[in-house]
């Protein structure tokens, strides 16, 4: 007979009728499953009682696919038909795998996302995925003795919407239906009951084995908003092992190992950095192929200063994300320790000491990740009395608009959290001006060249004005899934434009790092961009409106000296528009202005007259 | 009139109202519904209910409501691992047969 679990009071299911919800945390390196049973939230094993699915595929001889440790074990021999860290190309283009010429893969650049050749044929991401996904799909259900209702899954948080997007695809094509996708600190934080307390801010500190990822999560209300994201992509437990690697290729003295040895002697790196966890010093021994044998002491003391500047690099994130969180480590009410290589001694102490407060470490940090994304489908499903968490998200990137000269103004800034409208108000550039382009661009630069085109789109029919007297307000809006709509609206007339921007694939956690950090390295250089676009701006409005004002009545308020020397300077102005110097186009832009203001003040009579000629004096006054 | 826990269910359910926080015992029941006219019910419980009766086994307060203990006397509870399932499984001596499924009974 079919097993029975405990259910919460009241909330017991008819026969036939058991809401079946998983977690799935779907990793770079391992994917794990859990559930809820009888109110306790546990990871689901396989048949050989293993937690972690290698996050491998691999298409053996007929082309059908192969999940997990067997993958993994002949990703040597198979390197082109067995894909590793798939993740890294979910939702990305070619163009977005800067180390596309690294990996052993046969890429096929598509548009929207890039393909995989392999025997099997060519495959996208997401069916790759979907093959991870289907694994830990018929281990949950025979586990569970029944169809799924629904699955969490989880996705670092500054995946952007095409990467969740072509998450939820890769579940769909796996027959998994999709409760939400939640954010791994988030998930984090959950299965360690922070959102038990009625508020608090946290930091979850997530080392896995390439990628390093801190949040600062917080809570109030029962909400759980992440306020700020940062980390390493290229920082993770592998770099831990490649310094004992290095370090144990250094002692003995063996240079040029054959790729058999080099991968045996990496292996007996990760295994001497898991046995540090625990004991103060381990032993490696290996006899290579050459028959040299290889026999060090690596005690804790050495492995701690071979790493340490590794563990240094992580606090560099940190203290960004505290910094756009607009936090001290005083405001940190809990830290949760996340992913395998949190593990290692001197990171948990490097952690405590920098906030000054011993982490939350008694789940397993392999699996808190997993058992927070059951917790959450469990309540989704309907199979807990909802206290109901409503988790929000931020924008990774700033979004703005291009505006004169190629600057982008920033409209939403980075961090804000979903869902968000923003609007701000434009003007026109000339007179008569009836259409506007707006270029809705993400990103911190501050030249439209530096930051990503989202979407253009023209808002057209804006009635002839003077220069700057039409007022357009643009609207972003950001709805809870993440999709941005920008709409144009021109207040006196009302003509309207909008804009849907679904991104066919987005930015991926390196290129928005990197991103960010241009941002913080071209600070100067943006901001003397900046000013000498702006000064052209401000110099070719000038010269537009100097060049209006003369063909209107130049030749009967100015005398011929006047004139030339109005002509000279704007000359003077031109010239330097087009040099790179922002503070010599000011200088003559100021010298024009100098040389109109006797022109300006007779236009200004002129006009005065005009408007007061045959009128009755009682009739201005009224 | 008594229901009993096997020794690993009651070390099961000491362990998930350990984790749950809260909680004085088990709840065991049966209504109508189901394809065999009747089905189990299994819940935490947090308040007694007047009628309730209540059993102590291993430890554990089971209560019951003395309608479902007409169709469940004499049963035992019991926590077994099928495969990669695992949970609990009601061995009511009453039952004279089940659906399919073994989700529903009839007496």
């Amino acid at each position: 007979m079919a097993l029975l679990q405990i259910a919460e009071p009241g909330l017991c299911a008819d026969p036939h009728q058991h809401r079946l919800a998983i977690g799935i945390d779907l990793g770079t390196t391992n994917s794990l499953v859990a559930t809820v049973r009888s109110g306790s939230a546990d990871v689901l094993e396989d048949e050989a009682g293993r937690a972690l699915l290698p996050s491998v595929v691999r298409y053996v001889q007929d082309g059908s696919p192969e999940v997990g440790l067997d993958a993994q074990l002949r990703q040597s021999d198979d390197p082109h038909n067995t894909i590793v860290s798939v993740k890294r190309f979910m939702g990305r283009g070619l163009k977005d795998v800067q180390d596309a010429a690294a990996t052993p893969y046969r890429f096929v650049d598509a548009p929207g996302m890039l393909r995989l050749e392999t025997r099997a044929g060519v495959k996208s991401p997401v069916e790759v995925s979907a093959e991870i996904l289907k694994t830990l799909r018929g281990r949950a259900e025979a586990a569970l003795g029944g169809e799924l209702t629904g699955a969490v899954i989880t996705v670092p948080a500054y995946f952007d919407d095409a990467q969740r997007q072509a998450t939820k695809d890769a579940a769909r094509l796996a027959g998994v239906n999709v409760l939400r996708l939640l954010n791994e600190p988030t998930a984090a934080a959950i299965a360690y009951g922070l959102d038990n307390a009625s508020q608090g801010t946290f930091c979850i500190y997530d080392l896995g084995g390439g990628t390093f990822d801190i949040s600062i999560l917080r809570l109030s209300q029962g909400i759980f908003e992440v306020v700020a994201t940062n980390g390493d992509s290229k920082l993770g437990g592998d770099d831990f092992d490649e310094r004992i690697y290095r370090w144990v290729v250094e002692q003995s003295g063996v240079g040029d190992l054959s790729a058999g040895d080099a991968r045996l002697l990496l292996s007996l790196a990760r295994k001497a950095k898991e046995a540090l966890t625990e004991k103060d010093e381990t032993r490696i021994t290996a006899t290579l192929s050459s028959g040299t044998v290889v026999d060090r002491v690596l005690t804790v003391d050495t492995f701690f200063m071979l790493t340490a500047d590794l563990i240094t690099r992580t606090l560099g994130p940190t203290r960004k994300a505290l910094r756009d969180a607009g936090l001290s480590v005083d405001d940190i009410d809990g830290v949760v320790l996340v992913g395998g290589s949190t593990r290692m001694r001197h990171v948990r102490s490097a952690v405590a000491k920098y906030f000054q407060r011993e982490p939350l470490t008694n789940l397993d940090p392999d699996q808190v990740v997993a058992l927070g994304a059951a917790m959450q489908a469990n309540l989704l499903v309907g199979n807990r009395k909802s206290d109901d968490w409503l988790l929000l998200d931020v924008i990774p990137l700033s979004l703005g608009l291009e505006t004169m000269g190629g600057l982008v103004e920033k409209v939403i800034p980075r961090n804000a959290t979903l869902p968000v409208t923003r609007a701000q108000d434009f003007t026109t550039f000339k007179d008569g001006q009836t259409a506007m382009s707006v270029h809705v661009l993400q990103g911190e630069r501050e030249l439209t060249s530096d930051c990503r085109s989202l979407a253009r789109f023209e808002l057209r029919g804006i009635p002839p004005m003077v220069a700057g007297a039409a007022r357009i307000r643009v609207t972003f809006q950001v709805d809870a899934d993440g999709l941005l709509s920008v709409s144009a609206r021109e207040q006196a007339s009302g003509v309207e434009a909008t804009i849907e921007v679904k991104p066919s694939y987005g930015l991926g956690d390196d290129e928005i790092a990197r991103m960010l950090q241009d941002s913080f390295t071209h600070a100067n250089d943006d901001m003397a961009a900046r000013n000498l676009r702006e000064q052209r701006v401000d110099g070719l409005r000038l010269l537009e409106a100097t060049q209006a004002a003369l063909d209107m009545d130049g030749w009967q308020l100015l005398s011929d000296t006047e004139r030339v020397t109005i002509d000279r300077a704007m000359e003077t102005l031109r010239v330097m528009l087009d040099g790179q110097d922002h503070t010599a186009i000011k200088r003559a832009a100021d010298s024009l202005n100098r040389a109109t203001a006797q022109f300006a003040a007779r236009r200004m009579d002129v006009s005065i007259q005009r408007a007061l000629a045959g009128q009755r004096l009682d009739a201005i006054e009224a | 009139m008594a229901i009993t826990l096997s020794e690993s269910a009651a070390d099961r359910i000491q362990k998930f109202l350990s984790q749950r926080g809260k909680g004085i015992g088990l709840r065991l029941g049966v209504r109508t519904s189901g394809c065999s006219g009747m089905a189990y019910t299994l819940e935490f419980v947090d308040e007694t209910l007047p009628d309730d009766l209540s059993f102590e086994s291993c430890g554990v307060t089971v209560l019951i409501d003395p309608k479902s203990l007409t169709f469940l006397d004499g049963t035992e509870l019991d926590f077994v691992r099928e495969g990669l399932n695992e949970g609990f499984k009601f061995n009511n001596p009453n039952v004279k047969n089940t659906c399919g499924c073994g989700e529903s009974f009839n007496v």
